[in-house]
C-alpha cells in the first residue's frame, strides 16, 4: 500500500469515506513525518495536540455519516493566520509570543469543515519577501535540490514553509497568502499548485496585514482538484472583512472540467521579458499547445503597462505595510523594549527597531517617506494611478480573451543567499505575479514541468474576476497534460523514522 | 535622485524606527536605489486617470447600528506587555 502522506487529498477523502484508514492513522503519519523533516524548517509551530483531538473528531464524525467536506484531512496554516490558543508569529520577533484570542475566518472554516490543522506553517517576516529568508525562525529549505547537488535552495515565498511542507508531502494542502505573488511563487519553485483567488473571495478577518487592498488569502495542494476542494471550504463572505464580497461560492471541485472548447487564452506579450529562463520560455509556448490541444484558441493580447507593475506594487505595498505596521507599538500586544530611564517615544522607537528584521524596516521606512508630506502625490497617488491603467489593461485584454497565460516566474528557485544583498533582484521574482495582484484577479500556478537542473517550474492562468472556474478548469487541463509527477527526492530526516 | 542622511533620520523618525548613527548610510544607499527605481513612474502618462481606491466594484451594504461584539476586555488584554487594573499600562508619559 502506498504510505498515506503520498496520497492526493481527493484520494485521502476516498479513504477516509471507505475507512480504508481512519483519520487518526492519517494524521499520525503526516505528525511523523513533519516531525522527521525539521531540517526543512517548515514549520514554526507544531500542533499535535490539537490535531489528534481533531483527527478524533473526524473519526467520530465519518462514522457518524456526518462529516464535513475536509473531515480528517491534514493541512497546515502559514502562520500568518489567528488561530485560538496556538501562537501566531507571523514569522517576526515581534509576534514571537503572541497567543491570539480569536480565530481567522479562514482556519475557522476550515476547522468547521473538518479539517485537521497540523501545524504553523513558516514564512517571510510579515509575508514580506520571495525566499522565505526573512523569517526571524530561520529560512525555510527547499525539499528540492538540483540533480545530485546538495547546495540548499530557497523555497519561494513568502509562502515558502506552505510550499515545501506541501511538496514534501508533511500535509495534505496548506494555506498561504498572496498579496504579490506570495502563493504563486513558491508554488512553482516547489512544483505544487497554488491558487489566489479574486480579491475579496477569502476574508481576511485574523490574517496578520500586510497590504490591505493586495492580501488575499489561497490554497497550495498537490494537485487542481485538491486545491478546489479547499478553496471552497475557505472562500466565501464574511461580514467582519469590509471588503469581503457579497458572493456565493460555487461548487469548483464539482464542476472542473479540462474540456476548454470556446474558451479564448490571452498570451501577454509584454510578458517576453529579456533575461527569461530558456526553459522557462519553452514550457511557456508548451503550455499554450496544451490548452489549444484542450480546445481553447490562443491570442496574442497586450498589456502595455506591464513594466511598471512592479515598480507601482514597491510604492503602494511598503506604503500600505508602513500604515498597518504602525499598531505594533509595545502597547496593546507583541514585543515591548524599554530602554533605561525612557519614556513612551523611546519605548515605541525601541520595540519597532528590535521587532521588526531588515526587510521590513526597508519597506516600512519606504512606506514612511512615499506616504509623507510632499512625496504623497509623487510616488503614492501616482502609483494608485498606474494601478488604476493596470486594471484596465486586463479589461481590454478580457474583451478579446477569456483567461491569460503566463509564466509564473522568470526562473526555477535560486540557492540560499543568492539574491539576499540586493533587494530589487529580490522583487524581480515577482515581475509576473504581482501585475494580476494589482488587479485583484483569480490567479493560478500549476508545476508543468522541469529547468536544466531539474527544478520544478510553475505556467501561471490569469481570470477575470470571479472566473476562479476558469483558471482551475484551464490549469486541469495543463495538469493532465503535462503529466508532471516529479517529487522531491527525500534527503532530509531519517529513513527509519519513528514508527 | 540621493536620499540624505537627514531625510533617513527624519522617515525614521516618522516610522517610529530607531535607526543607529552607523546604520544610516547602507539605509542611504538602499532607499536611494529603491526609489531611484521606482522613480521610472514618472514616465508614465497619467493625466486625467483616477488613482485606483478599490480593487473591486463593492458597495457596501447597510446593517443595523447595532453592538454585535463586545465584554472581551480580558481578552483584549490577554497579550499586553504590561495591564494594571483592567487598563493598558505605559511608561510616563508626561515627566
Amino acid at each position: 500500500m502506498t504510505a498515506l502522506t503520498e496520497l492526493t487529498l481527493t484520494a485521502m477523502r476516498a479513504g477516509l469515506a471507505a475507512r480504508e484508514f481512519s483519520a487518526r492513522e492519517l494524521t499520525t503519519a503526516h505528525l511523523e513525518a513533519a516531525e522527521a523533516a525539521r531540517a526543512l524548517n517548515a514549520f514554526i509551530t507544531l500542533t499535535p495536540d490539537h490535531a489528534l483531538a481533531a483527527a478524533e473528531a473526524a473519526d467520530a464524525a465519518l462514522a457518524r455519516g456526518a462529516a464535513g467536506p475536509l473531515a480528517g484531512i491534514p493541512i497546515g496554516h502559514k502562520d500568518l493566520f489567528a488561530t485560538a490558543g496556538i501562537r501566531t508569529t507571523a514569522a517576526s520577533r515581534m509576534l514571537a509570543d503572541f497567543v491570539p484570542t480569536y480565530e481567522s475566518t479562514v482556519t475557522a472554516r476550515l476547522l468547521a469543515a473538518g479539517a485537521v490543522p497540523i501545524g504553523k506553517l513558516n514564512l517571510d517576516e510579515f509575508a514580506m519577501g520571495s525566499s522565505n529568508e526573512s523569517s526571524a525562525f530561520g529560512p525555510v529549505v527547499s525539499p528540492w535540490r538540483a540533480g545530485n547537488c546538495d547546495e540548499a535552495l530557497v523555497p519561494g515565498g513568502s509562502s515558502g514553509g506552505s510550499a515545501a511542507a506541501v511538496a514534501a508531502r508533511l500535509v495534505a494542502a496548506a494555506t498561504g497568502t498572496d498579496t504579490g505573488g506570495s502563493i504563486r511563487q513558491p508554488a512553482a519553485f516547489c512544483g505544487v499548485v497554488g491558487i489566489k483567488p479574486t480579491y475579496g473571495r477569502c476574508s481576511r478577518f485574523g490574517i496578520v496585514a500586510f497590504a490591505s487592498s493586495l492580501d488575499q488569502a489561497g490554497v497550495l495542494a498537490r494537485t487542481v482538484a485538491d486545491a478546489a476542494v479547499v478553496l471552497e471550504a475557505m472562500a466565501g463572505f464574511d461580514p467582519r472583512d469590509s471588503t469581503s464580497l457579497p458572493e456565493p461560492v460555487p461548487p469548483w471541485s464539482a464542476r472542473l472540467s479540462a474540456d476548454l472548447t470556446g474558451r479564448r487564452v490571452g498570451i501577454p506579450v509584454e510578458y517576453r521579458a529579456d533575461g527569461m529562463d530558456e526553459a522557462v520560455e519553452r514550457l511557456w509556448a508548451e503550455g499554450a499547445r496544451w490548452l489549444q490541444d484542450a480546445g481553447a484558441q490562443v491570442v496574442d493580447v497586450s498589456l502595455p503597462h506591464t513594466a511598471q507593475a512592479l515598480p507601482a506594487y514597491y510604492v503602494i505595498a511598503p506604503a500600505e505595510a508602513s500604515s498597518n505596521l504602525a499598531r505594533y507599538d509595545g502597547v496593546r500586544y507583541g514585543l515591548r523594549v524599554v530602554p533605561e530611564g525612557g519614556g513612551l517615544m523611546e519605548m515605541y522607537e525601541a520595540t519597532r527597531a528590535a521587532g521588526f528584521g531588515p526587510e521590513v524596516r526597508r519597506r516600512i521606512l519606504i512606506g514612511t517617506y512615499v506616504l509623507s508630506a510632499g512625496y504623497y502625490d509623487a510616488y503614492y497617488a501616482k502609483a494608485q494611478r498606474v494601478r488604476t491603467l493596470i486594471a484596465r489593461d486586463f479589461a481590454e485584454a478580457f474583451r478579446v480573451c477569456d483567461l491569460l497565460l503566463a509564466p509564473t516566474a522568470p526562473t526555477g528557485a535560486f540557492p540560499l543567499g543568492a539574491k539576499s544583498a540586493d533587494p530589487i533582484a529580490m522583487y524581480l521574482n515577482d515581475v509576473f505575479t504581482v501585475p494580476a495582484s494589482l488587479a485583484g484577479l483569480p490567479a493560478i500556478s500549476v508545476p508543468a514541468g522541469l529547468d536544466a537542473r531539474g527544478l520544478p517550474l510553475g505556467l501561471q492562468l490569469i481570470g477575470r474576476p470571479l472566473d476562479e472556474q476558469g483558471v482551475l478548469d484551464a490549469a486541469l487541463a495543463i495538469e493532465t497534460r503535462a503529466g508532471f509527477c516529479a517529487s522531491p527526492a527525500r534527503w532530509w530526516g531519517d529513513d527509519s523514522g519513528p514508527s | 535622485m540621493a536620499v540624505t542622511a537627514e531625510t533617513v533620520r527624519t522617515v525614521a523618525r516618522l516610522a517610529r524606527l530607531r535607526v543607529s548613527d552607523d546604520e544610516i548610510p547602507a539605509l542611504q544607499e538602499e532607499l536611494t536605489r529603491i526609489l531611484s527605481w521606482v522613480d521610472q513612474l514618472q514616465a508614465v502618462d497619467t493625466t486625467g486617470v483616477e488613482p485606483m481606491t478599490r480593487v473591486m466594484p463593492v458597495t457596501r451594504a447597510w446593517r443595523a447600528d447595532e453592538v454585535t461584539d463586545g465584554d472581551c476586555r480580558d481578552a483584549l488584554l490577554a497579550n499586553a506587555p504590561q495591564a494594571v487594573h483592567g487598563f493598558f499600562a505605559v511608561p510616563k508619559v508626561i515627566e
